[in-house]
């Protein structure tokens, strides 16, 4: 692990004075905030993550659920992927996000990863986690050895010819589905992005991952009011029953009235080199009937853009499959 | 040879022994209830203070990337990974090894659970499945054994202990 000066900056505005000093707050970041640690500290001892300086923000009160005014729910940055899952107004309203949180890592490592830093999720490609390797998103212009390489778990939706790493991220899925809105403070004031628009894809800046800047923080995540009636479902297929990353996976949210879709919303993890939202899949049941054929559309036309990998033809039919699973789950509520 | 008594005589007035020195930062940990007024560079995780500054080799390195879950340890009464964890962060802290759960003669129930079920072979993994098991009898877990496997999933056993590892943890939920 390279050296770094830890610093605990007294408030949020010294931490974004601080980070503001960045070159980036993307791959190759001179500063960066620490939160859990999870991935951080992880890819600093891979030297993946060379920060010069290392904010610790865990003690700035950002770890609070709160009710909004208009009966959505207001998750700070820091509050412990354990203690969301667990919420009682999670498990009440917004099921499949803490259906998701429960899928993903283990107990001792929900303890520690926090919301934000949840956002913010590296790729578990192994050719990034690897300093001998060429990376286009390590190391830009490098190269990726994934395309010809080892890719099963690689991405079959949104990849470029320079990058076909999947995000790993479970909450993440769940939160695209929920349409839940990222709260921003950096240099220039405070602003708000929806989840869809804050990963990007790779194109040919894969070291590029979301919209933040030098100096931003992510202060909390709201989640808009709860759909009513609406039956939610994280489906999540891997190698292991436990413990492991997604092959692929289905983030559903729906309301069925008289037999037929009222309300859906899909994301989907695993597949993709984002958090992947299939606005087609939810056209394709929009105010149609809640039976296996429409299921079945709507998973082609959620994985109709689908380029596998050498290694990975099996997860496009994987994917529709957990999908069609997903929304039979929730359709028998 | 002068520098060398040089560096050795600023070690002793408190200055930097090396250039590394320069970012080390003060760190006030409490560890199974005793305090330790330490100095560490900022690289050093929670496992490595634990195990070479303070001398508790209970807590053990196994993967030391939070993938096998032997370095389990207590902050505020939670589990966490101690080598995905910088010692800095835990200034004030209350943390909780293996050691302090109990001792041969007054073993934590978990502990002797263990022993009575024969939950280990090697025993490298141990003490992480020991915290991680008494951590879990605080967390939401459904009665069956389905479920501690589930919540267990974070520590791996090598020796392929699982099933007595299980039948020791429902022994203490059942008794509880």
């Amino acid at each position: 692990m390279h050296n770094f000066e830890f610093i605990r900056p007294a408030d949020p505005a010294a931490a974004i004075n601080a980070a503001a000093q960045s070159n980036t707050a993307q791959q190759g970041a001179e500063v960066r905030f620490l939160a859990g640690g999870t991935t951080l500290v992880d890819l600093m001892k891979l030297n993946v993550e060379t920060p010069t300086r290392v904010l610790d923000i865990n003690r700035f009160s950002l770890d609070k659920i709160e009710d909004t005014s208009d009966g959505g729910l207001k998750i700070g940055a820091t509050v412990r992927n354990s203690d969301l899952a667990n919420h009682a107004r999670v498990l009440g309203d917004y099921a499949v996000l803490s259906q998701a949180i429960l899928s993903g890592a283990s107990g001792q490592i929900r303890n520690m990863a926090t919301t934000a830093g949840n956002l913010v999720q590296r790729t578990r490609c192994v050719y990034f986690r690897d300093t001998a390797m060429p990376c286009n998103k390590r190391e830009p212009g490098t190269g990726c050895p994934a395309i010809t390489g080892s890719n099963r778990t690689l991405a079959i939706l949104g990849a470029s010819d320079h990058c076909i790493a999947t995000n790993p991220s479970d909450m993440c899925v769940a939160m695209a589905a929920l349409e839940a809105v990222i709260h921003v403070q950096g240099p220039k004031g405070t602003r708000t992005i929806r989840i869809g628009d804050f990963h990007l894809l790779p194109g040919d800046t894969p070291d590029r991952e979301t919209v933040l800047e030098s100096g931003d923080l992510i202060t909390d995540v709201t989640l808009p009011p709860p759909i009513a009636g609406s039956k939610q479902v994280y489906l999540k297929l891997r190698d292991r029953a436990s413990y492991e990353f997604a092959l692929a996976s289905a983030a559903v949210v729906m309301t069925v009235h008289g037999g037929n879709v009222s309300y859906i919303r899909i994301a989907l993890g695993g597949v993709g080199t984002k958090p992947w939202t299939s606005p087609e899949a939810a056209a394709a049941l929009a105010g149609k009937p809640a039976n296996p054929a429409t299921f079945r559309d709507a998973a082609e036309a959620a994985l109709r853009d689908a380029k596998p990998q050498s290694e990975n033809k099996f997860k496009v039919e994987l994917a529709k499959r957990c999908l069609e699973h997903t929304l039979q789950m929730a359709a028998n509520g | 040879m002068a520098t060398t008594f040089d560096s050795t005589m600023s070690t002793r007035a408190g200055k930097a022994e090396n250039p590394a020195d320069a970012f080390a930062i003060p760190l006030a940990l409490r560890i199974n209830g005793k305090e330790y007024s330490l100095r560490v560079d900022p690289r050093t995780t929670l496992l490595d203070c634990i195990r070479e500054s303070v001398e508790l080799t209970g807590t053990k390195k196994g993967c030391d990337h939070g993938q096998c879950g032997a370095c389990t340890v207590h902050v505020n009464g939670r589990r966490v990974l101690s080598c995905l964890s910088l010692a800095l962060l835990h200034d004030g802290l209350e943390i909780t090894t293996v050691e302090g759960l109990g001792t041969p003669e007054a073993m934590h129930p978990m502990q002797a659970a263990f022993l009575t079920c024969d939950a280990y072979q090697c025993g490298y993994c141990t003490s992480g499945q020991i915290m991680s098991a008494v951590a879990l009898l605080n967390e939401p877990c459904g009665p069956d054994d389905a479920a501690v496997k589930e919540l267990m999933s974070g520590n791996i056993c090598r020796c392929g202990a699982y099933a007595n590892i299980v039948a020791a943890i429902q022994q203490v939920r059942k008794r509880a």
